[in-house]
Formats: C-alpha cells, structure tokens, sequence
C-alpha cells in the first residue's frame, strides 16, 4: 500500500487499483471541531485540482480537492454522518471517499510522507 | 413611649455562609432563567380582546380551512414579562460601551424613535395616492438632498434595505452602465483581502469573478498592486475606505485615477463613512458609488441585527442606471417614479425591494442628520478618530498594534502581546464580558493573526474610554502573568457560560418541538 | 451638541497623550485637495429637539394617516391593530441597540426570540424549518428562486400571474443579472391559468401566490406533484400571513419553500418598510438556505442556550462561494412579529383571521350591491378585487379626495396594460367599522 499527499493536505493512499482519499491530521487540527462533510457520489468524474468534497467546521468551510484524475467508486457514508470521524481517525475512518485512478504518473508525482512532513514543517 | 413593635434590623449581618449558593429556582434575583414561549403555553388564555366576526358566512372558493397551527396561548401579562426577561439577557450600546470594530455602535437617540412613530409616517401606506403621502415623498427627497452633498455626489438609490443589499445595488448599476457600453465582457471585479464577507459575496451574486488583491505589509492597498491586476476585463474594484484596518488609503485618489484609465469604476463600500462624515467627501476620491449604512453613520437602531437601510451614492455615469423607485420634485409636488416608462432618459436597472425603501430608518436618519447639522457631523467624525486614537494610544505599550497610526475610527491590534500565555483572542475577548464589556470584533480583518478590532465611536465619553482603557490593562497584565485558567473560563458571570457551537451545528436544532405526551 | 460628550478640555488631553496638536494631524492620510476646511456649505447647522420635531411634523402632517380615514388598501401590505405591548417591548434598550448576536453569552435574549420567531415561522407555513429573517417578501422570494436553482442546478424559473409585480420584478432583476431564465405570466385576474402545462426537465422553480395579488385563493396540492415529478421545486408566496391563520398552509400542499411578508404581525405600515420576510423550507434543504440561523445548544454548564449556526453558509465565512450576501437582515421586525404573535397565539390567531375575512365578506356584498360594479373572484381571504365601470385609478383619486382611501387600482403596477385599468383591489381587515364600509359604498355610489 502506497500512500501520497498534496500541498492541500489531502492524503491518498493506493490499495489495488483503488485509491482511498482523505484530508491529513494536519488539516483536521487547523479546522478545528468539523461538523459537516459532504462526499462525491460513486460514479462521479473527478478532476485533479478541482472540488471533490465538502468538510466544515463551525468557523470555516473549505473544499476537498481531488489529488489525481478519476472516477469516485464510493463515498464514505459514515463520515457525512459523524463528521467528527474527520478529528478522532483522520487517516483511517475519517476517509472521504474512494477513486479509481485514470493516469498513475498523476499519483507518482504527488509528495511522498517525508516530503510532506518537510512541507508542513515549512508552514 | 408608645411602642412600634415593627421595628426591624437596618444594618447587614455579618454572617458569612460557606460553600456555593445555588437557588432552588435557578434564578440569581435579577438574572432569570426564562423557558421558551412555547413552554409557558397556557390553554385557555389569550393575550388579545376581539370583537366576534360581524358574519359567519365565508367566501373561500372551496379551498380549504386548517385545523389549528400550534400556537401557544398566554395573557398579555405573561407576554410582557418574557420578553422583558428576554431583554435582560443583552448587552446593549444603552447599557454597556459596545466597541464592535467595523460596526458603529454609536447612541441611538430616542428623539428618533419618536419621530418615527409619528403616525404620519407610520401610519401611512406605500400604495395609497401620491397626493396623500406628499410629507413622506418630500422626506425621502430631504434626506436624499442631505446625503448627496454631504458625499459630494450628484444621485443616490435609496430603495436597499442594508449594507450588502447596497452593494449588489452599486454593483447592478456598474453591470447596466458596462452592458450599455457594449463591454459586457468586463465580468472581474477586484477586491483587497481585507474587505468585509459581503464584497466578494455581492460580487459572486450579481455573476462577476472576484479577484483579490493582496494588503500591503502597512495594511493598505498599493496602487501598484491595483493596476498589476488591472485589464480590460476589469469591471470595477470594490474598496472600503477607510479601510477594514481603521485606515485611510493614502493613495486612493491615485487607485480610482488607475482604476477609471483602464475602464472600470470605483465603487466604496461606505461602512466606516462614520470616520470622514462631514470632513471628506467621497467624490472628491473619485468614487463611482458607495453605500451608506444608515444603521452605522447615522445611527438608525441595530435591533439585534436589523433592519438597516442602505442607499447607494452614485456618480454621474452610474446615475441613469439606479433602480426603481425614486423621488422627482415636479411643478406639481413630489411624484415617485415606480415604472421604467416614467423614468425619461433613465434607464433603471430594475427593482431591488417591494414598495419604496426603509422609510421607518429614512425618518430616524434625517432626525439625527438634523440634530448633528453640517458642524455636528463633521464634529462626530473628528471625536469618532480622536476617541480610536486615544485607545490606540493608551493600550499600544501593552497590546500589540498592527499598524503605526495615527488610526482612523477604529483601533486594530493583534494576538501578538498573548504569545506565550495560551491566551486566545477569544479567550481575552470573553474575559472582557465578565468585566462589563462587549467585545471588539475579532478575527477580522483576515490579514492580521488574532485580529482585535476596536471602534469606540464618538458618543464614548473621556471618562468611560480612561475605564475601558484600565481595564484592557489590568487583563493584559493578568494574561501576561499566566493565569490562563481565568481566560478559558471567561465568562463565568453571564446567563450561560460559552456555548457549545459544534454541538450546535452537528446535530441542528433549529427550532422547538411539541414533546410527545 | 447632545449626542458628543467629549468637552474642549477632554479632547486637548487626548491630543496630548496621543502627541498630535489636532485631530487634523490624525487625518494626514487623506489627500490634501480632499480635506475640507469647515463644514461643507449649503447644509443647516445642528438643531435642538424641539426645532428638530417640529420640521419633522411639519412634514408628518401633510400625509394622509390610515387610522383617520375609511381605509381599505392592500395590495402586499395591511393595515392592522398591533397591541401596545408590542411596541413597548420593541423600545427596551437591550432589545433597540443590541447587536447581531455574535457573542452569545451576552446575547441570550435576541437568540431565544430569534429561536422562538424561526419556530413560530415553521409552525405558521406548515415547513419544517425556518431561518431569522429577510429584509421583505419580495427579496425573500429573489432568493428563494437562487436557493432552487442551487439544489436542482437548473435555470429556468416560472413566476405566477398572480404573483405580487414588486416579487417580480425583484426577481428579474436579481435572478436576471445572474443569467436566469425567466418566465413571468400575464396578471392572472380571473384566475384562470395553468401552470403544470409549462414544467419541464429544465425548470428549476415555479413561484406561485396565494392569496394571488388579485385575492384568489388557490391550493397548489396538484401543482406540487406535477412540479416534483420533473425535477421542479415549488415556492409558495404569501403577502397577507394573517391568512394563514385560517386556510391551509404551503407545507401541507407540498410546498419546497415558503415566502411570506411578515409585516401584518406586529409591524406598521411604515410607508413600505422597514418590513420583515419570513423564510421557510424543508429540513433536508437547510444548507442551501439564505440568511441567519438560530440553534438551540448547552452552554459549558450544560444548561440550554441558543447560538447562531449554520454560519459556513454565510458570507462572512464563505465570502464569494456563499448561499447569499445577506448580513444586516430584519431582527427587530422580528421581534415584533414574535411578540404580537405571542399576544394572539392559537385562539387569538384563529380568531383576528375570521375577523379579516367576515369583514371582507361584508364588504363584497356591500359593493356587489352597487351599481356597475362586479366582484372579480370567487373566493378571497381579506382582500378582492372589484371590476369597475370607470378606470379605478381615477376613481380612487376622486374617492381620496372625499376622504377615502379605497383601495389599489391594478393599473398602479400595469400602467397602459389593456383589460386591467378597471380593476381595482379592495382590502379589508380588522381595522374597518361597518361605518367605515357605508362610506366607501356611498363614495363608489357618488363617483360612478
């Protein structure tokens, strides 16, 4: 299992040839208390770059970008039901949702955990 | 003698009871606890006297009657009571100095109330004939008179019931003036990151994009930064002035010069008007259009959060575009324009409201502009940027300022001076209640950390600032001294501690319930 | 002047600890050629209380007032009783000249009101939900139409000919800048139109009014469904609420949004405003939902407190991406609506709006017994609409110049539309005495 980041601290980790994608604990502790998520529709085309997601705290609203071109294979239910899954588990059952990749290069490139955690040491 | 065996103890008993004090009520004498209206249902009472319907028939065309609504009922004893309970849950500009940066919580005069319960304003009706409401057109048309020159512009919409609905009114005008240049492609509008949540907002509403422009490290625009964004997609900037930071742009005259080169307009969001009211008029800082908060500068009633009323200063090229309806003083009185047909060589944009404007905050406005005058208003200014000043000057040795002054009507300060003590604006913010005090804003504008906003107004006097001054130090110093547990706790001495808003807005309760029986 | 308590001696000591000679230094950042020496000319200068009355009553007393005449306009706006108390409570301080209620611990009071007319407001339009307020019906409804554009990600938009024409123009003018399509249907005076025929896979909404601006009373159950079976939202637009004390309301016919002028509880005729719009939905909708929203929480003790929520919704968070630009909205016509609601609660409710309608009836009778005149609709709640063998614009000038304000010719919103200059709008609520009624059928009598 391989597991990639964005400069906007989405995680994306590869299973298969699903990759599964949420926001780093980084993100989480920056939003505070997240009260609302709200996830793509299995089927959806996604865009790299552009909104995939929804994730609010009570004081901010940010959207979650897609990190790579694909198709959404799921969205987790569970978390727009107990958006604080996004806090206690950010990088396991706070998932947002699950895609399948259309051009792995698009994965390859983004940042590896070292080079994130220097990213944000940065901030 | 004779004896009054009713004699009773006068002074106090030096008994001192130990442990909490906890009411059986959960009352503290003046400060009640109060259930929700729904709750003090009282089947039976009715808190009206009507007379019984002088028929029975009805004419209802077969649709259909309801059954009931669910409405609690009370008499008009218990109505009174709650809603003074209510009130006395609030902090109010009548009870406590309120200095809520960017949002002039000046004295509300009560000769204004008055006034505009005069039934002859009141009591009148949008639609009844024109030669019935002559006094009220001819007010609009005062009050229409008085704003124009005090800005130095030569028209003004009237008709937008608050600041952003001011601006999407400007911003309408700007689209109709571009689409009847032919320059429909002008879609961009530019705006500074300090602006208010409504700019942008107003932007994206009328369809244009927003582009924002940077603050400089001095937390004001630079022309250069303006016209490094400038093109010929540009449709206008939007630009508080003073500024978002209690500043003046300096280099404003130069930014609308830029601005009009390239094709767009200027239009100023006018919410800190109160800092230059009567001492500098906005068309002499080339503006195209600018809102004016009624319930700001000209001290109509916040009312817990409306109604306002927001006309809209426009410059000549905009003035054919401002909505519908509007005063014009013929050889037969005052007429109101309410159709484009009627509207000569204007073409009006369209309507923005139902009926003809904020008439109840038109009344209470001319009422202070008259009270104030020329000389008072120009005096207000002044006393509004003295009174900023003096705090900013008075608390910079021990709060953090983000800018060197002078300041304008506002004071902003960082979380700088609470580094180190865990202390968060918030945390200071709330200590200030227990003291007495409303908080400035806070965390706004964005392009400082920890903003803390202070605009004490002009209607503070030397004594209540020399109080509110000691204070900010003694609670500085005590977040310096580290007793951060004092702050967390903040208030302790309110109707309700600090509330608990994820709750609030993971599972929303958004209204009562009737429980089940 | 009353209003500045800062004294000469005050102000020299402040110039002093701030280290400037004059508060001229403190405004160097305006341009030179922008500063004004004194005060700018042409203007009065300040004015005691009593000079200040007695221009403003000067004015005040060249309007016609409602209360001393037979009155019978509405048209959007009603002329009803409002309690005493009401406004009383209205001048409480801590009411007048608090703020929007950010800071919860000390803004208890607004909160639970706000919470109280959100309940009260859902309850009334039979919806689930319903936010703090709007600045009027009319901008309330432009919004509306943006929400079910939002949830359905469509364009095209179905207005009523017996929608109220200010809705309507408010809404072509602010859903028409953002490139909406839309479609406004002839003034539907005999109600007589059929709007499920024009719903399709592209329409995002259709708004409809009842009672319509001419008074017919319509139930949109049917409307509903065909809507719903193609995608397309219904909002439901009511001018008089009083009425709703009465008949059926939107959320039981299947209404998606619910628009009502809340002016005619609690709120005076204010020349047009400042008045106060009421908003509604269903629940599973709130998050596109305009405006301020009041939440019921525990505070740090766990005891129940009110809190603004929702608020990612709102421009001050979400900026250009959010549901509205609204900040300011109508609080305080709130609490006015909230207290004399209160007063009236369910008998009281039930009861002024059989008050409104017998005298209606009464009315239509009288007038249907004159000469030349026939009554338009079949059924109506407090308001009607009269065809008249004269152009009612002139009749009704004829008639203020008896002293009697009659009512609102149709051609006041449709000037030059041919078939509407006879009509004209009659309303009447509580406010009028069989008296009062004689001498409108007299005046009629006299002028026809």
């Amino acid at each position: 299992m391989t597991i990639r980041f964005t400069q906007d601290h989405e995680w994306i980790k590869l299973d298969g040839d699903v990759a599964t994608v949420g926001i780093t604990d980084y993100a989480q502790q920056a939003l505070g208390d997240v009260v609302f998520v709200e996830v793509p529709e299995a089927g959806r085309e996604l865009t790299k770059g552009k909104d995939a997601a929804v994730v609010e705290s009570v004081k901010a609203a940010s959207e979650v970008y897609a990190p790579v071109d694909g198709t959404v294979v799921e969205g987790n239910a569970a978390v727009a039901d107990e958006p604080s899954l996004v806090n206690t588990d950010p990088e396991g059952a706070g998932w947002f949702f699950k895609m399948k990749i259309k051009d792995m290069a698009q994965f390859e490139a983004l940042l590896d955990e070292a080079a994130y955690k220097s990213f944000i040491a940065g901030l | 003698m004779a004896m009054n065996n009713q004699g009773r103890d006068s002074t106090p008993h030096a008994v001192t009871v130990a442990g909490e004090f906890v009411t059986f009520t959960g009352n503290k004498a003046l400060q009640q606890e109060e259930a929700l209206i729904f709750e003090l249902d009282n089947p039976g009472a009715v808190g009206v006297d009507l007379e019984a319907p002088v028929t029975t028939k009805t004419r209802l065309g077969g649709v259909k009657t309801r059954a009931g609504v669910g409405l609690p009922s009370l008499a008009e004893p218990d109505v009174v009571r709650h809603y003074t309970r209510l009130s006395q849950k609030n902090f109010a500009i009548d009870t406590t100095m309120y200095p809520l940066g960017s949002c002039t919580m000046k004295h509300n005069p009560r000769l204004n109330e008055k006034m505009a319960r005069l039934p002859g304003f009141g009591d009148i009706h949008p639609l009844q004939p024109v030669e019935t409401v002559q006094g009220a057109l001819e007010l609009i048309d005062q009050l229409a008179h008085w704003l124009k020159t005090l800005t130095g512009m030569p028209a003004i919409a009237m008709s937008p019931g608050a600041g952003a609905h001011g601006e999407l009114c400007g911003l309408m005008a700007i689209h109709a003036a571009l689409d009847a240049r032919g320059e429909s492609h002008r879609r961009r509008v530019l705006v500074p990151e300090s602006a208010h949540g409504t700019n942008p907002a107003t932007a994206a509403f009328c369809g244009f994009t927003v582009d924002t422009i940077p603050a400089e490290e001095n937390g004001r625009v630079s022309v250069e930064a303006v016209k490094a964004k400038l093109g010929d997609d540009v449709a206008c900037i939007m630009l508080t002035n003073p500024n978002t930071c209690g500043l003046f742009e300096p280099q404003i005259r130069e930014i609308a010069d830029a601005v009009h080169a390239a094709g767009g307009y200027f239009y100023c969001d006018g919410a800190n008007y109160n800092a230059i009211v009567g001492r500098v008029r906005p068309a002499d800082l080339g503006v195209d259009a600018m809102h004016i908060n009624l319930h700001k500068t000209f001290s109509t009633p916040h009312g817990g959060g409306g109604p306002g009323s927001g006309p809209v200063v426009l410059s000549d090229a905009l003035a054919p575009y401002a909505p519908l309806p509007f005063v014009v003083h013929g050889k037969d009185g005052f007429t109101l324009v309410e159709h484009a047909k009627d509207a000569g060589k204007a073409q009006p944009f369209g309507r923005l409201k139902g009926f003809h404007g904020q008439m109840g905050m038109f009344v209470r406005a001319l009422a202070y502009i008259l009270s104030h005058g020329a000389d008072g208003l120009r005096q207000v200014a002044s006393d509004a940027v003295l009174n900023a000043n003096y705090v900013l000057a008075s608390l910079k040795d021990v709060m953090s300022a983000s800018f060197d002054g002078p300041c304008m009507h506002e004071a902003l300060f960082d979380d700088r001076f609470l580094k180190g003590t865990g202390v968060t604006p918030l945390d200071f913010a709330k200590a200030m209640i227990d003291e007495g005090y409303h908080p400035m804003t806070m965390y706004f504008p964005l392009v400082v950390h920890g903003a803390l906003l202070i605009e004490p107004t002009e209607t503070e006097s030397k004594q209540t600032l020399d109080r509110f001054i000691a204070t900010m130090r003694h609670l500085t110093e005590k977040a310096k001294a580290g007793d951060l547990a004092h702050f967390q706790a903040s208030p302790r001495l309110t109707p309700r501690k600090r509330l608990d808003e994820t709750q609030a807005a993971r599972k929303p309760v958004l209204r009562w319930v009737k429980p089940a029986a | 002047m009353r209003y500045l308590p800062l004294t000469e001696t005050d102000r020299s000591a402040m110039l002093a600890t701030i280290g400037v000679d004059s508060v001229d230094a403190l405004f160097r950042d305006v341009p030179e050629q922008a500063r004004l020496k004194g005060p700018i000319a042409g203007l009065s200068d300040h004015m005691g209380e009593l000079a200040v009355e007695r221009h403003l009553s000067r004015l005040a007393a060249k309007n016609t007032t409602a209360s001393t005449v037979p009155f019978f306009i509405g048209g959007g706006a009603y002329k009803h009783h409002v309690p005493a108390s009401v406004d009383q409570l209205l001048l409480r301080g801590e009411f007048l000249t608090s703020y929007t209620p950010y800071q919860p611990e000390v803004t208890q009071g607004t909160l639970q009101y706000l919470f109280e007319f959100q309940t009260q407001v859902a309850l009334l339009t039979g919806m689930d939900v319903a936010n703090a307020s709007m600045y009027d019906g009319a901008t309330g409804t432009a919004e509306a139409v943006l929400m079910a554009a939002r949830i359905n990600k469509r364009n095209k938009v179905i207005l009523s000919g017996g929608l109220h024409p200010h809705y309507r123009s408010v809404v072509e003018t602010t859903c028409g800048v953002m490139g909406m399509d839309i479609r406004a249907q002839a003034p539907d005076w005999k109600n007589a139109e059929d709007l499920s025929a024009l719903i399709d896979g592209e329409t995002a909404c259709i708004v409809v009014q009842t009672p319509s601006l001419f008074g017919h009373l319509r139930d949109f159950t049917a409307l509903c469904e065909a809507a719903h079976a193609k995608g397309a939202l219904v909002i439901v637009v009511v001018t008089e609420v009083v009425s709703l004390g009465l008949l059926t309301p939107p959320g039981e016919m299947g209404a998606d949004i619910v628009v009502c002028e809340g002016q005619s509880i609690g709120n005076g005729l204010n020349f047009g405003g400042p008045y106060v719009g009421l908003f509604a939905t269903r629940d599973k909708y709130v998050r596109q939902m305009p405006g301020r929203l009041c939440g019921q929480t525990v505070d740090a003790d766990g005891k129940r407190g009110f809190v603004l929520t929702l608020s990612t919704r709102e421009q001050h968070i979400r900026r250009e991406k959010a549901t509205s630009n609204i900040c300011t909205n109508s609080g305080l016509c709130a609490l006015a609506f909230t207290i004399h609601l209160s007063l009236l609660g369910e008998q009281g409710l039930t009861q002024l709006a059989q008050v409104n309608h017998a005298n209606a009836v009464t009315l239509a009778d009288k007038l249907e017994a004159v000469k030349g005149v026939k009554l338009v609709n079949d059924g109506f709640f407090n308001e009607f609409t009269v065809k008249l063998p004269k152009k009612a614009a002139k009749v009704v000038s004829k008639l203020a110049e008896r002293g009697i304000l009659a009512g609102v010719p149709v051609s006041r919103f449709y000037p030059d539309m041919e078939g509407l200059e006879d009509l004209l709008l009659v309303a009447s609520t509580e406010v009028n005495s069989l008296e009062d009624m004689d001498a409108l059928v007299r005046g009629l009598e006299e002028v026809l």
